[in-house]
This record gives C-alpha cells, sequence and structure tokens, in this order.
C-alpha cells in the first residue's frame, strides 16, 4: 500500500524538502496496519485540526516582529486558516516559538506548553529556537528549545522571511495530516492517573 | 568653569587618565559626597546620569558613571572602585539619579558589587538562585546549567545600610505584603511588548504599585562581546533593539571609528543618515500599530503593518534583510546603495505623507483615544530626566534631549530639522512626538537623497581591528532614546568591556512612577506610549 | 404573504390524526429543538466567516480563502478541530461550576434566539410578555460569564468576570429603556404583535425622532451586552488575556466563542424585529405595485437581510473603534446614555399622547 501523500493547495508534494522525515514517521505510524474506517474518520479529523491551528501569541525577541508580519496585510496567514491568534495557552494548538529562550524564560516556555491543551504542536522560529542562533556562546541562552520541550517543525533563519514561516506552517500541516488522531497516537503527553 | 578644578576642590584625591575620553578617578569614601555636590551645585548641576557601567578591572570591581547637565549640555566621566573582590560595596546614588536604581541592581547582577543605602539590592536579570557574577572575568561559564524548576518570587528584598557607629548592616524591606492583590502580568501577555513581567498590586482596578522584572530575554551580549573581534561584535548590535537595527550598529561603528581616528566618507554619512531616518519610520509605524493593537483597535495595526512593508522593501534592496540588516560596518557600509534606492525612497516619501493623514483619521481623531491617553500617565520633567528618559518619551515631557541636536553626528548637523517637544508629558503626548517625528524624518530624508555624493562606501580597514587602549562613550538618537555604546579596551583586537546604554531600562524604571493611580488598561496603554522593546532592556 | 402556521398546523393536524396529542406535541417540541439548535449552530458559523470576512476587507486582507472555495469550509475545519481538542481539567478550581458555565451561558443564548420571529407565523416562543421574557433570558448569561470567571481560580478570570457583571447590568439598563419605549409606542410586548403593528411602516420611520434615538442607543448598549469591542472590557485581549474564559479550552471554550456570535446575532435581530419591521416587507403607503412585489419577497428573507445589516453595522463598529476603559464605559452608560434614554422616554411618551408619530 502506498503511503498517502499530503496535499497541500498550489505546491506538490515532491516541491517540499524533508519528504523523506515525514516519509518515515508515516511509517512508524502506520506499522501496524491502518483501520480503513477509523482511516477515513481520521482524515476528516485531521483536515479539520490542519486547517485551524491556532498559534499562541507568543514572542520573545526579533522574529516576533516577523510573525505579526504575517498576520498583516501582505502576507496575510489568515488566508491558510491560522487566522486567530490565543493569548490564553488553553485555547492554542499551536506555539510559534519566536526568539531566543533564555534560562530565566524556559521554564515558563515549559509552563506554557504544559498548559495548552491536546493536541499541541510546536514551530521552533529562528535561529535562536533551533539551536542557539548567534548566542550560542552566550551564559543565559538555551542552545535549542528542543531541550525543553519537543519540536514538531524547525524553521531556521534570523529572522526567516514570512514566506518561511508560510512554509514552515504548511510542513506543520502535512505533519498534521498523516497523524492519526484515534487511538492517541499523537498525544504527547501521558494522562496522568 | 573647570570642571577639573572643581572636583579636585571637592575630593582631593582624584586622579585623571586621559586615555580616550577623560575619566576622573575618584575614591569611594568621597565619592557619594562628590556625585551629590556634582549634581546640586547650580554651576555644575549635572542632573542627568546617562549611564552607570559596571566593570571588573582584575584586581578591583568598579562604576563608571557618565554625568550630562541638561542645562549647560557638559558632560563628565566618574570612576570609583573596591579592590575586596570577596564583598565588594559601594555606596549607592539612587536617591541623586532615579535611574540608578534599575542601573545600579544591574552591576549587582553582573559583578556583585553591593550598593549601600540601595533600598532594593536584588539581581534584576539573573534568577535569584544563580551562581556567582557573570561578567566578572574569573566567572566560570558552566557553573549555572540550565534550571528547570519554576521561579519562586520573594517578596522580600534587602537594603543595605550603615548603622550609628558606620558599620555596614543588613535592614529587610517588604516588596508586597500579604494583604495586597498582587496580579502578574507578564512574561507572556500580549502587551508587554515581548517577555517583560510586571507584578502589579490592585485596588479594585486601580494600580498601587508595579514592581517590573526583567531578564527574561537577557542573552548576554555585552558578556559575549569581550571574546568577540570588533567586527565580530557588530553583528549582535542588530539584535538588541531590532526596531533601531540601523542606528544601534551606527553607534557601535562611529565610536570604533572614532577610537581609530579614521575619517568616514561623506557618501557613508549620507548613506547612513538616510538609513537610520528610514529606520526611524520604520520604528514609529511600529510604534503606532502596536499602541492601536494594545488599545484594542486592530485595523490601524494592519494599516500600519502595511505601509511598513514598503520601507521594509527598501531595505531590503540595498541590505538584503528585512529586520535585521547587519548593513553598516567599519569604515563605512556593507555594500552600495541599490541604484533603485534613490528611486524608491522618493516614492515612498509622498505616499507616506498622505497615508499619515489616513492614520491620524482613524486613530488620533477618536474621541476614545483622547479620553484613553489625555491626561494619563504623566511623566513631569524632573522625573523624565532624572529617570534618563530619552527619546520620544523624554520629549513628551518637555525635556529637549535628541541626541541628534545636542551631539551631531553625521549629516545631523547640516540639515534642517526641528525637534518635536512637548510639554505635557502624558500618554498624548507620547503618541503625538512619535506621529510627528515622523514627518521630520521625511524631510530629513527629503534633503538628503537627491545630494548623495559620488565616492566611496567604505573605507578599507585593516584585517585586524585592535583599538587603542582607553575608554570611550559615543550616542546616537535611536528610534526610543539615546543609545549609548561604552568601550573600555585594552589595546587588544577584543573589546576589555562594551556596555550598551539601553534605551528601555529607563522607560521601565519609570513604569511605577508614570502607572501609580492608574488603571489596569491605563498600564497598558501607557506601556504602548513608552514604546520599549524588550531585548534592548535586557541585553 | 407567505405565512408560516399554515406549515405548523398542517403538521400538527397530521400529527393528532395518528397518534395522542400529548406525544405530537412532544415530538414538535423535539423537532422544533433541533431545528433552533442546528439553526443557532449555522447562523454562529455564518457569523464567525461574516466577521472575518469583513474583517479582512476592513484591513485590506483577504481572510480565509484557502479551506474550499473562498474559506467557506473554514468554518468546518475550526469546529471539528474544537471539538476533539482537550478539554483541560484544572486543580483546586470548582469543576461543577467550571464546567456549568458555558452551558448556562449558551443555554441563555439559545432561549433569547427562540424568541424571534423570523416569519410571520414562525415564532417559537411568542406570549404577551415577550420583550420581558427576552430580556430576562438574555441576561442570565452574565450568571454564566460571573461563575467562569469565579470558578476558574485565577486572577485575569475574575477581574475579567467582574468587569463583565458590571458592564453588562449597567447597560441592560438602556436596553430596557429602548424596549420601553417601543412598548409605549406599539402598546404591546408580544413580538408578533409589535411585528404587525409595523405593517403599514417600519418603527424607524413611524416614531421619527424618539425611535431613531431609541435604535442607536439600541444598538450601543447592545453591543456592550455582548461584550463586543468597542466594549469587550471582559475579554480585552491586551489586557486579560482572554478576560473571563482564560482557563477553558476545547468545546467549552468553542461555546463562549459561539454564544458570542449569536449575542450579536440575538442583538440584531432584535432591533430588526422591533426597529426595521422583522420579517415585514418594506411598504410604502401610497405605491400598491412597489407593495405587492416587495410581498413576494419571503418574510425571513427579509428578517435576516435586516439582522445582518445590522450585524454589519455592529461589525463595523468593533473593527473601527478603540476599546473603552472600564471606568468611561460605566460612565458613559450612567451619565450619558441613560439619562439620553430616560429622555427619550418621555418624549416618546409625548408622541404618542399627542399623536405625532405617522
Ligand atoms: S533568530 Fe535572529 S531574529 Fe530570531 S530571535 Fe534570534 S537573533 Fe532574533
Amino acid at each position: 500500500m502506498g503511503l498517502k501523500k499530503p496535499k497541500i493547495k498550489s505546491i506538490k508534494y515532491e516541491e517540499f524538502q524533508d519528504n523523506e522525515s515525514l516519509e518515515k514517521m508515516a511509517a512508524e505510524l502506520n506499522a501496524n496496519g491502518a483501520n480503513v474506517i477509523l482511516g477515513a474518520v481520521d482524515d476528516v479529523i485531521n483536515w479539520g485540526r490542519a486547517n485551524s491551528p491556532w498559534s499562541l501569541t507568543f514572542a520573545t525577541s526579533c522574529c516576533g516582529i516577523e510573525f505579526m508580519a504575517i498576520g498583516a496585510a501582505r502576507y496575510d496567514m489568515a488566508r491558510f486558516g491560522f487566522e486567530v491568534t490565543r493569548p490564553s495557552p488553553r485555547q492554542a494548538d499551536l506555539i510559534m516559538v519566536c526568539g531566543t529562550i533564555t534560562h530565566r524564560m524556559a521554564p515558563v516556555l515549559k509552563r506554557l506548553y504544559d498548559q495548552m491543551a491536546e493536541p499541541k504542536y510546536v514551530v521552533a522560529v529562528g535561529g535562536c529556537a533551533v539551536g542557539g542562533g548567534p548566542f550560542t556562546k552566550s551564559y543565559h541562552v538555551v542552545q535549542g528549545v528542543d531541550k525543553i520541550i519537543p519540536v514538531d517543525v524547525y524553521l531556521p533563519g534570523c529572522p526567516p522571511r514570512p514566506e518561511a514561516f508560510l512554509y514552515s506552517m504548511m510542513q506543520l500541516q502535512r505533519k498534521i495530516k498523516l497523524q492519526k488522531f484515534l487511538g492517541g497516537v499523537n498525544r504527547k503527553e501521558k494522562k496522568q492517573k | 568653569m573647570d570642571l577639573k578644578k572643581r572636583i579636585l576642590e571637592i575630593a582631593p584625591e582624584t586622579q585623571f587618565v586621559e586615555q580616550g575620553d577623560i575619566k576622573a578617578i575618584v575614591p569611594s569614601s568621597s565619592f557619594y559626597a562628590l556625585a551629590k555636590k556634582l549634581k546640586e551645585d547650580e554651576d555644575t548641576s549635572f542632573d542627568f546620569l546617562l549611564s552607570l557601567t559596571g566593570m571588573d578591572f582584575g584586581d578591583s570591581l568598579g562604576v563608571i558613571y557618565h554625568l550630562e547637565s541638561t542645562k549647560y549640555g557638559h558632560t563628565c566621566v566618574l570612576q570609583t572602585s573596591t579592590t575586596n573582590r570577596e564583598n565588594p560595596e559601594l555606596y549607592s546614588v539612587c536617591d541623586l539619579w532615579k535611574t540608578a536604581n534599575f542601573n545600579e541592581r544591574e552591576v549587582y547582577d553582573f559583578f556583585g558589587i553591593r550598593f549601600i543605602n540601595h533600598p532594593d539590592m536584588r539581581r534584576l536579570f539573573l534568577r535569584d538562585e544563580w551562581n556567582g557574577y557573570p561578567f566578572r572575568k574569573d566567572y566560570d561559564m558552566d557553573s549555572n546549567p540550565l534550571n528547570m524548576t519554576n521561579e519562586v518570587t520573594e517578596d522580600k528584598t534587602t537594603e543595605l545600610t550603615i548603622d550609628a557607629e558606620g558599620n555596614v548592616i543588613e535592614k529587610e524591606n517588604t516588596l508586597f505584603d500579604d494583604k495586597e492583590y498582587v496580579i502578574n502580568i507578564g512574561p507572556q501577555h500580549p502587551s508587554t511588548h515581548g517577555v517583560l513581567r510586571f507584578r502589579t498590586s490592585l485596588q479594585g482596578e486601580i494600580i498601587k504599585k508595579i514592581e517590573p522584572y526583567c531578564g527574561y530575554i537577557h542573552r548576554g551580549i555585552e558578556k559575549m562581546n569581550e571574546n568577540l573581534t570588533y567586527p565580530q561584535t557588530l553583528a549582535l548590535t542588530d539584535r538588541l533593539d531590532y526596531l533601531s537595527a540601523h542606528q544601534n550598529r551606527h553607534a557601535l561603528c562611529m565610536l570604533i571609528e572614532k577610537a581609530l581616528g579614521v575619517e568616514i566618507p561623506e557618501r557613508v554619512q549620507y548613506i547612513r543618515t538616510i538609513m537610520d531616518e528610514l529606520q526611524r519610520i520604520d520604528s514609529h509605524i511600529l510604534f503606532y500599530s502596536c499602541l492601536a493593537m494594545d488599545m484594542g483597535a486592530i485595523t490601524p495595526f494592519t494599516y500600519g503593518f502595511r505601509d511598513r512593508e514598503m520601507i521594509l522593501d527598501i531595505f531590503e534592496q540595498t541590505t538584503g534583510g528585512r529586520l535585521i540588516q547587519n548593513y553598516n560596518v567599519v569604515g563605512g557600509v556593507q555594500a552600495d546603495i541599490h541604484p533603485d534606492f534613490v528611486n524608491s525612497v522618493k516614492k515612498f516619501i509622498p505616499y507616506f505623507r498622505n497615508i499619515l493623514k489616513e492614520y491620524h483619521d482613524i486613530f488620533t481623531g477618536n474621541v476614545i483615544v483622547h479620553q484613553r491617553l489625555k491626561g494619563v500617565g504623566v511623566l513631569s520633567k524632573e522625573d523624565a530626566i532624572s529617570f534618563g528618559t530619552t527619546g520620544g518619551t523624554g520629549r513628551a515631557s518637555g525635556w529637549a534631549c535628541d541626541t541628534r541636536k545636542r551631539k551631531p553626528y553625521a549629516m545631523y548637523d547640516k540639515v534642517d530639522f526641528k525637534e518635536i517637544v512637548y510639554t505635557e508629558g502624558d500618554s498624548f503626548a507620547r503618541y503625538m512626538v512619535r506621529m510627528d517625528e515622523m514627518l521630520e524624518s521625511m524631510k530629513i530624508i527629503e534633503q538628503l537623497i537627491d545630494n548623495i555624493p559620488e565616492g566611496a562606501y567604505q573605507v578599507k580597514m585593516k584585517p585586524i581591528i585592535k583599538v587603542p587602549e582607553g575608554s570611550y562613550f559615543t550616542s546616537v538618537e535611536s528610534s526610543r532614546g539615546e543609545f549609548g555604546v561604552f568601550l573600555e579596551s585594552k589595546g587588544d583586537k577584543y573589546p576589555y568591556r562594551l556596555k550598551y546604554r539601553s534605551t528601555g531600562l529607563p522607560l521601565v524604571a519609570a513604569v511605577d512612577t508614570i502607572t501609580k493611580g492608574g488603571k489596569i488598561a491605563d498600564l497598558i496603554a501607557i506601556g504602548g506610549t513608552l514604546d520599549y522593546v524588550i531585548p534592548d532592556i535586557d541585553r | 404573504m407567505f405565512d408560516f402556521s399554515v406549515v405548523s398546523s398542517w403538521i400538527h393536524q397530521f400529527l393528532t390524526s395518528v397518534m395522542p396529542e400529548g406525544l405530537a406535541i412532544f415530538l414538535e417540541c423535539l423537532v422544533v429543538g433541533v431545528c433552533i439548535l442546528a439553526a443557532y449552530a449555522v447562523i454562529a458559523m455564518i457569523l464567525i466567516y461574516m466577521e472575518r470576512k469583513i474583517c479582512a476587507w476592513f484591513q485590506c486582507r483577504i481572510g480565509p480563502d484557502r479551506v474550499g472555495k473562498f474559506g467557506l469550509l473554514q468554518l468546518f475545519a475550526d469546529v471539528i478541530k474544537m471539538l476533539i481538542k482537550e478539554i483541560v481539567e484544572l486543580k483546586n478550581t470548582d469543576k461543577f461550576l467550571h464546567a456549568l458555565a458555558p452551558y448556562i451561558v449558551i443555554l441563555s443564548s439559545i432561549l433569547a434566539f427562540a424568541c424571534l420571529p423570523i416569519n410571520k407565523g414562525m415564532e417559537i416562543l411568542d406570549f404577551n410578555i415577550g420583550v420581558v421574557f427576552l430580556v430576562a433570558v438574555s441576561s442570565l448569561g452574565v450568571i454564566g460569564i460571573l461563575l467562569a470567571g469565579w470558578s476558574s481560580n485565577s486572577k485575569y478570570t475574575m477581574i475579567g468576570a467582574m468587569r463583565s457583571g458590571a458592564q453588562i447590568i449597567s447597560y441592560e439598563l438602556s436596553i430596557g429603556m429602548c424596549l420601553l419605549a417601543v412598548a409605549i409606542f406599539t402598546g404591546t410586548l408580544q413580538f408578533s404583535e409589535i411585528v404587525a403593528f409595523q405593517a403599514d411602516g417600519w418603527l424607524i420611520f413611524k416614531g421619527h425622532i424618539p425611535a431613531v434615538i431609541a435604535f442607536i442607543v439600541y444598538l450601543i448598549a447592545g453591543n456592550a451586552e455582548t461584550n463586543r469591542g468597542p466594549f469587550d472590557m471582559p475579554e480585552a485581549e491586551s489586557e486579560l488575556t482572554a478576560g473571563y474564559h482564560t482557563e477553558y479550552s476545547g468545546m467549552h471554550f468553542g461555546f463562549f466563542y459561539l454564544s458570542e456570535y449569536l449575542n450579536m446575532f440575538i442583538i440584531a435581530g432584535v432591533a430588526a424585529t422591533i426597529f426595521l419591521g422583522g420579517w415585514m416587507p418594506l411598504h410604502i403607503s401610497g405605491l400598491e405595485g412597489f407593495n405587492a412585489i416587495m410581498d413576494y419577497i419571503p418574510g425571513f428573507v427579509w428578517f435576516f437581510g435586516k439582522a445582518f445589516f445590522v450585524v454589519f453595522l455592529l461589525m463595523w463598529m468593533r473593527w473601527t473603534f478603540v476599546r473603552l476603559r472600564i471606568d468611561q464605559l460605566l460612565k458613559f452608560e450612567w451619565k450619558i446614555l441613560l439619562p439620553i434614554g430616560l429622555f427619550n422616554l418621555v418624549l416618546m411618551i409625548l408622541v404618542v399622547v399627542f399623536k405625532l408619530h405617522f
């Protein structure tokens, strides 16, 4: 059975980068075979989730300004369904870590992440969030947010261009579309007893 | 008046060092008396503490003060130090200049120098349980691994005072007592413009007290600079206050050029000035947008961003970057301007003049805006000077503090522009200052854009830059105030200490004074009009 | 004019002929209930879509256009996502009240929604004190908001809830004044009769000055009732993060989100009903031909047309103005809006007594 390929309007599957890790992820998820009916339901759910990731209003520094720019007139992320940014982590699906995360901020970020409701995603935006960026030598900067929280999409750049933001969102959409919601495979935190 | 003589009269043991800027080295015992006299005497009246820099001299720890008189415009640099590295103590000047409060906490945080008579000796940027003092030269970089426990906020703080016998004793002060209704605004909050945290004590909706907590984006840029060569240090200035990227870098380049004694071609001066002003317009548009958004109007926000994109396009054409451009270099600029640069700037200016009217229509003219901003958050001129709130905030309080006029650099003494000064000191004045400044900036650009002289865009520099020994200070008018750079050089290819005068730290220090008695909603509007950028505060 | 009561009485007769009356009525109630809920959801979705598009239009953006043609499916995606989102359980809160609050809010807005006469003969709740009933149930919502704020055990939600309480209770008065003025003019509190009264001209034309004043005051107060900008104090994104519903996630948050839009629709619907003639077509006396043509357009089209027009006005307000401050908001109500309302009431009485209306 061939792998189903997530479709994004007007960009071909082959034109996306890093399809390998996407395929790897899908292969792992489908290792036990897929249930046809559940699969269909999953597709609908995933379609919904992929098209409506609301991000948390979270920005620590420079990259945040570019994040604001994609919400505004020229780049307008509302077109893709990322319309709403929620200031409350409980209502957000996605956290875009825009900017440097310092040691003092790290526990706060972790806490914000914990406060979010499942399913939740993380995009590490900018060199700083990916791996410390220009501040790798600093004594007070976390060398990449993946040290603290699991990251779904890495978006390098300093700061990334708004187009790159949109691209990273599309990559995230592709990832969501492949996941299985039913069965809780993509639940990031185990339910506490 | 001979300043040297005056200083010697008050503190006879003072020595003067004439490497770079003239510096007076004052023994710590007589420092406070000298500072007080210098501030209060009619003919010196140093009422503005421009910058307060902690230093590790190796054998001793010290502080360097840059003073300025707003009345006469003269400046002086004082230095005091203590050799006790175990338990360094100096006298606080925070009762003379209010801005010293936060600056001394910063010095305590970085160097461990404790200030006697400072009411609130806590760390400013780092966590309370941080080991050691990172800016000391003997600090072990690995001594503080990432600590993921949640931070506990103490309600108590210590003060060092001198008792009757002259011994230093510790006293406990309370920040918030148990009965107060304290809410926590930030660090992740939509309108703190980043990761600033305010603990706010409320009575109903009325603010009783605000305690700012900084450091959530403290990246240690100044410390990193000590291990970077001069050209490398340039890369980090853009990231400080990313809305004044050009101006910040301009300041550092200017400083190094001044120390090296390099003559800068006229073409470069033109380009730098135009870029600075474009950047200022860019920043002020963002100010407008964010203020509108903070106050609940999203539409002006998108208008602002729509027009800001045009400036970004111009930047991008020439520098390749939208936000962070890395354009100025020591001795010139990175690359020549794009052939279309002049044209696009000339197209932009009339367009933007027109669009500014629209801004005023949709936002400034609105009754609710007047209600929300007029008479709210008044900062008096004395307080503005004492806190050192330069930039739009100072000018709204009637303090003519524009560096472009006070200490002209680049082309600013050759162009004709007005310094916008309002006297009300309220939020509305702060808002209007920025709106009017955009017009002035456009005026400056218009005067320059047609006459950019031909010539080189860069002076050839030696591959390894070594700044002669001494201490240097330069400042420029960034988008939100006087951005200063202080450099202590030992003649190496690395700076010994590089310190940036943050434009935002004084603003945050003043928040408590400005908002007292206001409502929560006022805090947001005041925060919007103060227009600080957090990474610039935390550095 | 198409009369929906023909259909409903036919159904009723049919049902009673095959089953006992009690069962028939029960069945009818069930069907009506389901219809209300469906209409509720559909209208809320239309409104959200409309708001996104309108706000994009105001802001020189495009708005949703990727998901489905013109972004029409965007809302379904949002709903699916909201439905499957985890509902976070909080420690140290009153779990029962916390879960109850969104239902109270949604219940009150559904009840109020049921009062609106959509077409001739298509009133669901229609009795002689309809207006009073509507005011009563729509203000139930504030209990839900207060509960939400209090039970979340967070300071932000608490402040949001308190603001909301103060705001809604104050502005209710102005709404009451406007409705009272209408009641004086029409002499009835029943929605269907208010609409019938406007058969020869909409109230806003018949009642001229006092009616126009009442309409404007009603729009302002109504906007405040729904907690929408410039009166969105209780949520005030930039001040209180998300106000009283900061701690809600998943569908519970969805309920608040939906009810906000529906409340807006209810305000608009009531405005359309009592000031703009509800499902009554536009009649101009003297132009019989024109009136006859207007009568061909079904009533519910008129009703929705008018309601959405008012909704558009409300959105226009929302996307243009800056948020007020809480004390200014209360001052505005008690010192400006309420006196105007009272004065207008007197004016209306004078108009009615001296027969100065058309
Ligand atoms: S990646 Fe670059 S632009 Fe982004 S936060 Fe870091 S330094 Fe700033």
